[in-house]
């Protein structure tokens, strides 16, 4: 099975040879690197800017002016925080063009802790993000999501954040992606380029079928009645992962996981949360005007009366930064222990 | 502070002696074009002021523009190779950019329609400010307040040009203070890599104020075109207030850039007439003014007439004050709209009915 960073490869392959997608860029994206995940490895059309953040979403911007479709990758979300200015004018260009212009863009960056990635290899940019109307924003958790989340952003008319959650990208999945061979060793042979000189490599892409994950659409990853977990990125694994253990004392839990943060599928939510009656909002941006907060405000207005416990957001601690020793890291994002003991406190509520 | 400001405007005039060499430089370009170019300066300067007027008559909310750039801006719009699409050039503006408009073929109706906000306003429905333009057929790119981001929004439409093969060129201007924004530094840096330079006008409008920030203030450069040297990249500084160097040097750089594909960097010096917008008063300053010394001079060379240059004037003012009365008449922009546009063909982008 392929890993996120292979998915999202695939997938870019998959667009520039079907969907016009015309350039693949950002710092170190070409060769002979394709990206620090290797996730641009081998395409035709990634090339390396200038280690310029401003530049490469200037740049987006402009070729989305002209209608050529592009994505285009910050290395770390961490470094995207300098052009948010830039992120603004494209979601409102359509706007303030009265519709007259419209951007088909995709920005992609890996986000998240998980990797040891210390002060500025660790933020999150999903509250951030959501805060930038005029974009979809997008976050998937396996890598069948990543190939048919990029395919649909490739195809929107609309800029889209692609966020990679960065704990991920080198997970494999348990579904095939449609046109991936089975033997994954075979699958590296074909598309991931060897250690050393790379100047004479190519790769050898397997028959790739379209498949795209629509944009705006949960997906229940775990079904239940007592409670619903809603969720997206690295947490999916982590709320899977206690939903099986509840599951073996006759707990069962719902997990939603949201892939699309703008939109956002709230009619599967809505419904979930109408039959557990309790809900725990996960992630792992910091808690002060948190995702999490609107999803919980917005669900604690319109099922005040069906609701057997006020809804709760589990995030990362209002800190400057995520320390590097585990310790620091842990005590920071959730953990599967912290959100097991989350849903553990709900349950216990009383109305 | 008023007092002192006037005082620094006089001595932050343009210092190339633009008058004197304006009034006395040759008149190298064919009679109907020098004719043409005073009138679509005319008419520029008369939209500047009228749009001031409508500012101070409580017609708008808010003025900003350029009146004393017209003979830099009105050669530029005479020279765009205009049209949509790769083909033809792109322009990324700011917001002293009417002259260009309107020797693009504006109508001055229209950006009365922008500063007046009404629903009729083509570039943006009510939403913006005077002078951000759009105009997806003639390749103008909206104008946007940050300033600078245009340099490198710039660059995307260029690359898609030199992808595209033919003539076209990404033409960007934007002020002398918002030079000191890392993205000027950006536009230089990703036009000129090696292999891949860029077609690209890169222009400043260098009119010695940031709001009110003077040159000295910020520049230690002698001349911001300079910069482009380190990137060898063509450069030229000309006088802005001459529409004749304007647009022999405009007309030479475009045809260098449609033929080599390579970028140039062309700082024109000019005059402030008005100050940046209304949030400093938007009243007249002593700086040389560059349609009345290009009518004086084409008066004396006896090409126009004094009644043919207060006709002019006469004309355009009535037109300008109709387009005022019209638009006054016409409906704002519906309180219900505001959900359109956001994501193309009005998909759904209230969170309310997610």
């Amino acid at each position: 099975m392929a890993n996120m960073a292979q998915a999202i490869r695939m997938a870019l392959h998959y667009c520039e040879t079907n969907l016009d997608l015309k350039d693949v860029f950002g710092q170190d994206v070409g060769p002979p690197l394709g990206g620090v995940f290797t996730a641009t490895q081998g395409l035709e059309t990634a090339w390396n800017s200038p280690l310029d953040e401003r530049g490469i979403i200037g740049m987006a911007i402009g070729l989305g002016l002209s209608g050529d479709r592009c994505v285009a990758e910050i290395q770390f979300g961490d470094y995207i925080f300098n052009t948010i200015d830039l992120l603004k004018i494209a979601g409102n260009t359509h706007w303030v063009s009265n519709g007259a212009y419209h951007l088909p863009i995709v920005v992609m960056t890996p986000v998240g802790a998980g990797i040891r990635g210390s002060i500025y290899h660790s933020h999150s940019f999903d509250a951030w993000a959501t805060r930038l109307p005029g974009w979809k924003v997008v976050f998937p958790s396996t890598p069948l999501d990543a190939y048919g989340l990029m395919i649909s952003a490739v195809q929107d008319p609309n800029p889209v954040l692609f966020l990679k959650p960065k704990a991920l990208m080198r997970v494999r999945g348990e579904e095939l992606l449609p046109g991936e061979p089975e033997d994954e060793k075979q699958l590296k042979k074909m598309i991931d380029a060897p250690v050393g000189d790379r100047s004479q490599w190519r790769p050898q892409w397997p028959q790739l079928a379209e498949y795209a994950v629509p944009i705006g659409k949960a997906k229940i990853t775990r079904h239940g009645r007592a409670l619903s977990v809603v969720t997206y990125g690295r947490n999916v694994l982590m709320c899977n992962q206690v939903a099986d253990e509840l599951q073996r004392d006759g707990i069962n839990i719902e997990v939603i996981d949201l892939r699309s943060l703008i939109p956002y599928d709230w009619d599967t939510i809505r419904e979930s949360v109408r039959r557990s009656g309790r809900v725990l909002f996960v992630n792992e941006d910091t808690e002060v005007t948190n995702f999490g907060e609107h999803l919980a405000c917005r669900m604690t207005k319109e099922l005040f009366y069906e609701l057997l416990a006020a809804p709760r957001v589990l995030a990362a601690k209002n800190l400057p930064g995520i320390g590097l020793h585990p310790n620091l890291e842990e005590a920071t994002v959730p953990q599967v222990g912290d959100i097991k003991q989350a849903i553990l406190e709900l349950l216990e509520e009383a109305p | 502070m008023a007092t002192s400001k006037a005082k620094k405007s006089k001595t932050s005039a343009p210092r190339l002696g633009a008058k004197k060499s304006m009034a006395n430089s040759k008149l190298d370009l064919p009679k109907d074009l020098l004719l043409n170019i005073h009138r679509l300066m005319v008419k520029s300067r008369v939209l500047e002021d009228r749009l001031i007027k409508i500012y101070k008559a409580g017609d708008a909310y808010f003025w900003i523009g350029g009146p004393g750039e017209e003979a830099f801006g009105v050669p530029l719009g005479l020279l765009i190779h205009k049209g949509k699409g790769p083909a033809y050039d792109f322009l990324h503006l700011h917001y002293r950019c009417s002259p260009t408009l309107v020797a693009m073929g504006m109508p001055m109706i229209d950006s009365i329609r922008l500063i007046m906000n009404r629903s009729t306003d083509p570039c943006t429905g009510g939403r913006n400010f005077a002078n951000h333009y759009c105009f997806p057929e003639m390749n103008v790119t909206p104008v946007s307040s940050p300033i600078e981001v245009q340099y490198p929004i710039a660059l995307g439409t260029a690359w898609s040009q030199r992808r595209f093969g033919g003539q076209g060129v990404s033409i960007v201007t934007g002020g002398d203070a918002g030079t000191a924004e890392g993205d000027f530094a950006s536009c230089l840096v990703w036009a000129s890599r090696k292999g891949s330079e860029l077609p690209m006008l890169i222009t400043v409008q260098n009119n010695r104020w940031g709001i009110s920030t003077a040159f000295e203030g910020q520049h230690g450069e002698s001349h911001i075109a300079d910069r482009g040297k380190a990137f060898n990249i063509k450069t030229l500084v000309i006088n802005g207030n001459d529409p004749i160097e304007s647009y022999i040097k405009l007309r030479e750089s475009l045809d260098y850039i449609r033929l080599k594909r390579k970028p140039v960097l062309l700082e024109a010096k000019v005059s402030r007439l008005y100050g940046h917008s209304s949030a400093d008063g938007a009243s007249r300053r002593p700086e040389e003014d560059c349609v009345e010394i290009f009518e004086e001079k084409l008066k004396r060379a006896g090409i126009l007439s004094d009644r043919q240059a207060q006709s002019l004037w006469k004309e355009y003012e009535a037109e300008a004050k109709e387009a005022q009365e019209t638009v006054r008449l016409e409906a704002p922009p519906a309180r219900e709209s505001i959900w359109e546009h956001v994501y193309f063909e009005n998909e759904n982008a209230d969170w309310r009915k997610f």
